[in-house]
């Protein structure tokens, strides 16, 4: 999303390109030695089909195991660690939680997780998956090994920090949340609206800065309802603990959905 | 930057369905909602192919505008800008009527 042709004046336009015949489009890429066809086959195959195939089994052992998915994502530095962090300390009690971590290189963030009570299983895209940005249905399925499912109750896969591509690949989960921190501008749904469509629940975290930014956050709601308008909207601040209750209700019933369920 | 994984995806799908025959023109359909850039695939796609048997294979993408549907006063409209609201009423009960397309549709067999 969000690849609406922008001329240097800041116009923006479709180029009208209707899936016309294809000769209209002969002039893209290079075909040289290639004018002698022999035979067009058509396929029609999604081309995200096999991540998604992938995330159905997924979505199946997470069923039969009784365990309700949130997939967690943000831009780097958002607060998701932080957040999960304060979220552990107030809900490890009652609800069984396990985590998969997404992360490039590093283990830091599972690191930080570790001690709370929750099971965590790191993903590192560095190995094997080609230093990816996001994590795939493969990605996260591998994590699901070293977590013993049935033992949960909720399963939050915390992405890796990135507004464009996590948002492209489903994971089997229930639901989507993300973390937003007021640091990053107004604009942010309209300039990442895939991201923004994505989700059902938008966390506004690191609230207690607000009365030291110019963020001007009734433009900022008006933006993500422009490109959202059901997304629901949870205020926090994982370092004061302000909205973390609401956060945590929202979460807690999700895991609950899975013990009437399961 | 999902476009190289995508590319490695598009490449596994169309090698499985060729089954050896030399694949020239691959055509896929991208919708403008997709948070995926055309120029950048076609450049992944190079590096992907290089190579392997798909070498010299090329990406041919139709881009398919992003329209909406109003379903408060029935207006179809293409859209400009991430604004998920019906340009004519004002309304915000809008489905998306196209621009989420990801497809591979068909390729060329080629060669004497």
């Amino acid at each position: 999303m969000g690849r609406f042709h922008r001329h240097s004046d800041g116009t923006a336009h479709d180029l009208g390109h209707d899936p016309g015949p294809p000769a209209l489009h002969s002039d893209l890429g290079d075909h040289s030695g290639y004018d002698d066809a022999r035979e067009r086959v058509e396929i029609l195959e999604r081309i995200l089909g096999e991540n998604d195939r992938t995330a159905e089994a997924n979505r199946q052992d997470f069923r039969a195991a009784g365990v309700r998915v949130v997939n967690l994502m943000s831009s780097p530095g958002a607060g998701k660690t932080s957040l999960l962090r304060a979220t552990l300390e107030r809900a490890a009690d009652l609800v069984r939680i396990g985590i998969v971590e997404g992360d490039i290189y590093t283990s830091i963030d599972a690191d930080r997780l570790s001690g709370f009570g929750a099971a965590v299983s790191l993903v590192n895209t560095a190995n094997g998956f080609g230093g990816e940005c996001h994590l795939d249905a493969t990605m996260v399925r591998s994590a699901l090994g070293r977590l013993d499912l049935p033992s949960l109750d909720l399963l939050v896969i915390e992405n890796v920090g990135n507004l464009v591509c996590p948002a492209e690949f489903s994971v089997g989960e229930d639901a989507r949340a993300m973390v937003y921190s007021v640091t990053e501008g107004e604009e942010k749904p309209l300039k990442y609206p895939a991201m923004f469509r994505a989700v059902e629940v938008a966390v506004i975290n690191k609230v207690d800065l607000l009365p030291y930014l110019e963020f001007d956050i009734d433009r900022f709601l008006g933006n993500l309802a422009d490109v959202n308008p059901d997304a629901q909207v949870i205020m926090t601040s994982a370092r004061t603990g302000a909205g973390l209750d609401e956060w945590c209700d929202w979460l807690t019933q999700r895991a609950g959905g899975s013990v009437a369920a399961g | 930057m999902h476009e190289l994984s995508i590319s490695r995806s598009i490449a596994a799908t169309v090698r499985d369905n060729a089954a050896g025959r030399p694949v020239g023109r691959v055509r896929i359909e991208l919708g403008q909602l997709r948070q995926i850039v055309p120029e950048t695939l076609r450049h992944c796609w190079s590096l992907v192919v290089e190579g392997t048997d798909l070498e010299g294979s090329t990406l041919e993408i139709t881009e398919v505008p992003a329209a909406l549907k109003c379903r408060s006063c029935g207006a179809r409209f293409t859209l400009i800008a991430a604004i998920f609201r019906c340009e004519h009423c004002g309304s915000r009960e809008v489905t998306i009527a196209s621009g989420e397309e990801f497809m591979i549709t068909s390729y060329d067999i080629v060669g004497a």
